[in-house]
């Protein structure tokens, strides 16, 4: 209660303006949540699997994105409730750490909330639901770690890579040309790993779009690409053995920082002022010229006498350059990027096989390639596409998977697709269950439960009749004692996982888990809600 | 429970069938709109602009329409992106790929209606989009080889391409004309070396292709007005006082003569400046910012021609044409390459007076000069030829050609009905509908034309069951004639294109089964 009475039997008031505010406890608490998460998880279990719908989203300016991915789904939809944020957040953190299974993570949270609302109907405590659910998680990521297969791959050989980063793609609306994205996605991380430390940075990797073309022309250019063009129309488009000089400072006379004023008052003064101007152009340019530079890539602009000086000299140079790329393209060409013409010597310049213009289309638009790089570290993916809407999902589907080919390196171990690791996981937790005395047992079981939602959102998604097609699944697994079949989401007759090569990363089937279980306690922890009313 | 609500105020959903719906409905509509501009009896729209003076544009260009309209549905913004992606990507075909896109839709909403799975006949889309290109990879025409056929190729592609706008009366002038000019960009597709001007008065028929450039300019009063042999110094330099550059710097004078010296000095200065840019040994001198009066008197007094304030795409045009290095520093006049021509001199068109270099050394650049009653005309005819030229300079590099009139349509749809007779499975129907929504290409080029559509298609139809027809639909004689005699040519790349972003875009739409609406952005200053 907010009102309570003092020793003197006056009323006081808890919560101040209390008419004015809402307020949900106890068990309506717990109920209203647990809608409201429900409601978010069903919204995304329509676009789970290779067979899965898209959404169409309409952001408050009109602009329209069409898209398969949880997180992104989720990020541009205009929650408002509290606990849906929350889920909003778990695919995002789920995004962040492992890139892909943003969508199965809110599934599989959304299906343990429901399992939850049984077991509060039951009259089983919250706490002691959650407790269950941490029990039978920890159960769950240990049997993963059991079924895990690793598998050997390295650079010559990245098939197995290929065929995981397939499964991730299946899901997109790039699927048509799956294959050849993901030799791709694989190439590109390949060629920014680590192997040794098993690492993999993917800064490096820049995905570039460009509307227009076909999916089929995305390409791995081994370099950088710019979308920037020469500074003067008349400079050489191709440069062969570039010598670039990567400069933060513009082509411009100096600028103090100190405020200071330079009087003219006689003509001598403004005589000197003209020369040393030109001087001061011309020293610019012999600088770059001096250290042997055959490439200016400068981070600001510079005015037309220096354009013209640059020009005039044979030494073309691109303006403009943000600092991102600008960065990226030091790393690739092994350059060091110099803030003061004062500081470039031979050793600072980077150095390009290639670097060559290229255009687009009827329209103006061109764009640079700095290719055969010193360090061909830093790769770009370019994508090419229908229209605007197609390059930005593309975009979103390469980046999951690179994220996934990054894991596989990170960490070796696979689990297999198509719902096969959760049937299993499911049967781990359900025999686990009977081991536990007390309430919690109910909790284990409600969990296994909800593990098994996945799969059946599989074979809903595809068509398939969901509850026949898992418990067929189901009764295989265990006469066989093997954990490879899974929902033969594809209709291709067989639903060994193996032979349909459906892989997915043990660390992120681990995290969707640990995520959403983590996500689920804290929700059943909340038994008060507090909300200011609308104004 | 019910739960309150998880979205913010005004932000909606709509889900499953209705979704479906909205999309459907929203792209069709837009499809009908742009229905009727299609094919060489198209009709043309009226836009008028919500901004001031409600400017009026009348057009017949599917993405000039598209681009103007202000849509809210989201299905519908996806097939204005696609015909948007066209015009860039290869200009023309923005009211085919729309129609078809539309089409597609039409057809996949009477497959949903049969319960059908929007995943199955995406499947079966697919499949029937890879048959039917490889069925017109198979019939294309590729004469690269040899030039004088290859020539004339392209003009029948540019009439193909110009008879459906205002220029299909003078449709072998212009077609000639932008050959012309394509042939002059030697392989580039770099279209912005061609010039179009645009002046009102004439008939279109006086529109002509200039061999020379033209700029749009005056000469300065005083200068030569005619000039032979000249050699030209392209600029791009100040020539109005030049600024000090060094931060900072500030004039202090403190009483009149100094005022007086100064200015002197500001004088000597441009005069210096001119006298540099006059011993490069030029006769004239072109720059893209403002002359000043005073060095314009200056190069008068040398009798050289100076021209101000060529636009930036002018100056680059001029550096093209004449081979001249564009320059901003002037110290070593031995080493900026000068650009060349035979002859600079003022002429006439209409009322203008207009500087026009002929003789010229390198010739990649070129004029168009447009001819006609109205701006409105004019601003159509630019449009139209702007289409024409982009297909031109990209068949310049694609040479593969195809015939026109509905030909590639019939002949994929053939292709893809035989592909639904072997394809088992729930797909087939699909494939099948996509025949069907090819199919509607011509038959709305016929229904536009006023003619018997269901009669003509299906006599099409019919004569392509035999092997290597080349039959289409002859709007001007209203019946099925010999594509390939009439000489209706279309390129290769834009039905290709077509057909991809259309397929790609009815996938796009298909696949959503959720639209999620945000709350519109509050903007402080509405009306």
């Amino acid at each position: 209660m907010a009102l309570a009475f003092d020793e003197f039997g006056r009323p006081f008031i808890i919560l101040r303006e209390q008419d004015q505010k809402t307020r949900l406890r106890g068990i309506d608490a717990h109920k209203a949540n647990i809608a409201a998460g429900k409601a978010v998880a069903r919204i995304l279990r329509s676009s789970l699997g290779p067979k899965g719908m898209d959404k169409m989203l309409q952001g408050p300016d009109g602009d329209v994105t069409i898209t398969n991915d949880g997180a992104t789904i989720l990020e541009q939809m205009d929650v408002d409730n509290q606990i849906a944020k929350l889920m909003v957040e778990l695919s995002r953190s789920q995004d962040y750490e492992i890139g892909d299974g943003t969508t199965g993570v809110v599934v599989m949270a959304g299906a343990l909330l429901e399992q939850a609302e049984r077991q509060l109907d039951r009259g089983i405590h919250p706490i002691r639901v959650a407790e269950g659910y941490e029990m039978a998680s920890r159960v769950a990521v240990e049997h993963l770690e059991r079924i895990a297969q690793k598998f050997e791959f390295d650079v010559n050989n990245y098939e197995p890579l290929v065929q995981t980063c397939m499964t991730t793609l299946s899901s997109k609306i790039v699927n048509r040309c799956k294959r050849s994205l993901a030799e791709i996605a694989v190439k590109a991380v390949l060629a920014v790993a680590d192997l040794e430390r098993r690492d993999v940075n993917l800064d490096l990797i820049k995905v570039e779009g460009k509307v227009g073309g076909k999916l089929e022309d995305t390409e791995l250019i081994y370099g950088i690409l710019v979308d920037k063009d020469m500074s003067h129309p008349q400079m050489p488009k191709q440069i062969e053995d570039a010598h670039i000089a990567i400069l933060t400072c513009p082509f411009e006379p100096p600028k103090p920082k100190t405020k200071h004023k330079v009087d003219i008052d006689t003509v001598e003064k403004f005589e000197t002022m003209r020369k040393q101007e030109q001087q001061y152009f011309d020293e610019m340019v012999q600088k770059c010229k001096d250290v042997g530079a055959t490439l200016v890539i400068c981070q600001w602009g510079f005015d037309d006498e220096a354009n013209h000086l640059l020009m005039h000299r044979n030494l073309p140079a691109v303006r403009w350059v943000g600092g991102v790329e600008l960065e990226l393209i030091a790393i690739a060409t092994g350059g060091r990027i110099v803030p003061r013409f004062q500081e470039l010597t031979p050793e600072k310049l980077g150095k390009a096989g290639l670097v060559r213009e290229k255009s687009f289309g009827t329209t103006k638009e061109r764009m640079l390639y700095i290719e055969h790089c010193a360090n061909s570290r830093a790769v770009t993916v370019f994508i090419r596409g229908g229209n605007k809407m197609m390059i930005e999902e593309t975009k979103r589907s390469i980046h999951d998977a690179l994220c996934v080919a990054r894991n596989l390196i990170r960490n070796k171990s696979i689990v297999y697709g198509g719902g096969a690791a959760e049937i299993a996981c499911s049967l781990a937790v359900e025999a686990a269950a009977d081991k536990y005395p007390g309430v919690e047992q109910y909790a284990i079981r409600a969990f296994a439960e909800a593990l098994d939602s996945v799969p059946m959102a599989l074979a809903e998604n595809s068509g398939l009749q969901p509850i026949e097609t898992l418990s067929a699944v189901k009764s295989q697994q265990i006469k066989e004692n093997i954990p490879f079949y899974g929902i033969d989401c594809n209709d291709v007759g067989t639903n060994d996982m193996r032979e349909q090569n459906v892989f997915e990363t043990l660390i992120g089937k681990q995290q969707q888990i640990l995520l959403a279980t983590q996500v689920v306690k804290m929700i059943l922890k909340i038994d008060d809600v507090i909300s200011p009313s609308e104004y | 429970m019910p739960i309150d609500k998880i979205f913010k105020d005004e932000a909606s959903e709509e889900k499953g069938e209705r979704a479906r719906m909205s999309s459907f409905v929203g792209a069709m509509a837009i499809s009908d709109l742009v229905k009727t501009t299609l094919g060489p009896k198209g009709m043309d729209k009226i836009l008028q602009s919500t901004g001031r003076g409600h400017a009026v544009t009348v057009t017949n260009d599917g993405a000039t329409i598209l681009k103007s309209l202000h849509i809210d549905n989201p299905a519908a913004k996806v097939l204005i992106d696609i015909s948007k992606v066209q015009d860039d990507e290869v200009g023309d075909g923005t009211t085919s790929v729309v129609v078809l896109a539309g089409e597609l839709l039409r057809e996949a909403e009477k497959l949903v209606a049969s319960k059908i799975h929007p995943m199955t006949i995406i499947a079966g889309y697919r499949m029937a989009a890879e048959c039917g290109r490889d069925a017109l990879l198979k019939r294309v025409i590729d004469n690269k080889e040899n030039p004088e056929k290859f020539r004339s190729d392209l003009i029948k592609i540019a009439m193909t391409t110009l008879c459906s706008k205002i220029l299909s009366q003078d449709k072998e002038h212009f077609a000639e004309m932008a050959v012309d000019a394509i042939f002059r960009l030697k392989g580039s597709t770099n279209l912005e070396s061609i010039q179009i001007i645009k002046k009102p008065g004439g008939s279109l028929k006086d529109s002509f292709l200039d061999e020379g450039f033209i700029l749009d300019k005056k000469i300065g009063i005083g200068q030569p007005k005619r000039i032979e042999n000249a050699k030209i110094l392209v600029a791009n330099t100040a020539m109005d006082t030049d600024k000090v550059k060094i931060y900072g710097a500030r004039v202090r004078v403190d009483s009149m003569t100094k005022v007086a010296e100064i200015e002197g000095a500001e004088k000597e200065k441009m005069k210096d400046k001119v006298n540099k840019i006059l011993a490069h040994g030029i006769n004239c001198f072109v720059n893209r910012q403002l002359i000043y009066n005073f060095p314009e008197e200056l190069f008068a007094d040398a009798g050289v021609l100076a021209i101000e304030h060529a636009d930036f795409e002018g100056i680059e045009r001029l550096g093209l044409v004449t081979g001249g290095e564009i320059a901003s520093t002037f110290d070593n006049p031995e080493s900026v390459k000068l650009g060349e021509c035979k002859l600079i001199e003022e002429i006439m068109i209409g009322e203008d007076k207009l500087i026009h270099f002929s003789g010229v050394a390198m010739g990649q650049a070129c004029s168009i000069v447009l001819r006609g009653a109205s701006h409105h005309v004019l601003d159509e005819a630019e449009r139209s030829l702007h289409d024409a030229l982009c297909v031109l300079s990209q068949t310049v590099n694609d040479s593969r050609v195809l015939l026109g009139g509905g030909w590639p349509e019939m002949v994929m749809a053939k292709e893809v009905d035989e592909l639904a007779r072997k394809t088992p499975g729930k797909k087939s129907h699909a494939i099948e509908a996509f025949s069907r929504a090819l199919v509607s290409i011509p038959t709305t080029i016929a229904d536009n034309a006023g003619l018997d559509s269901a009669e003509l298609v299906a006599q099409l139809r019919a004569e392509h069951h035999s092997e290597g027809c080349n039959s289409g639909i002859d709007v001007i004689s209203g019946s099925v004639g010999n594509m390939e005699e009439r000489g209706i040519y279309e390129a290769f790349k834009v039905k290709q294109a077509v057909l991809l972003s259309a397929t790609e875009a009815a996938e796009m739409i298909l696949r959503v089964d959720d639209i999620i609406t945000c709350a519109p952005r509050r903007r402080e200053d509405r009306m």
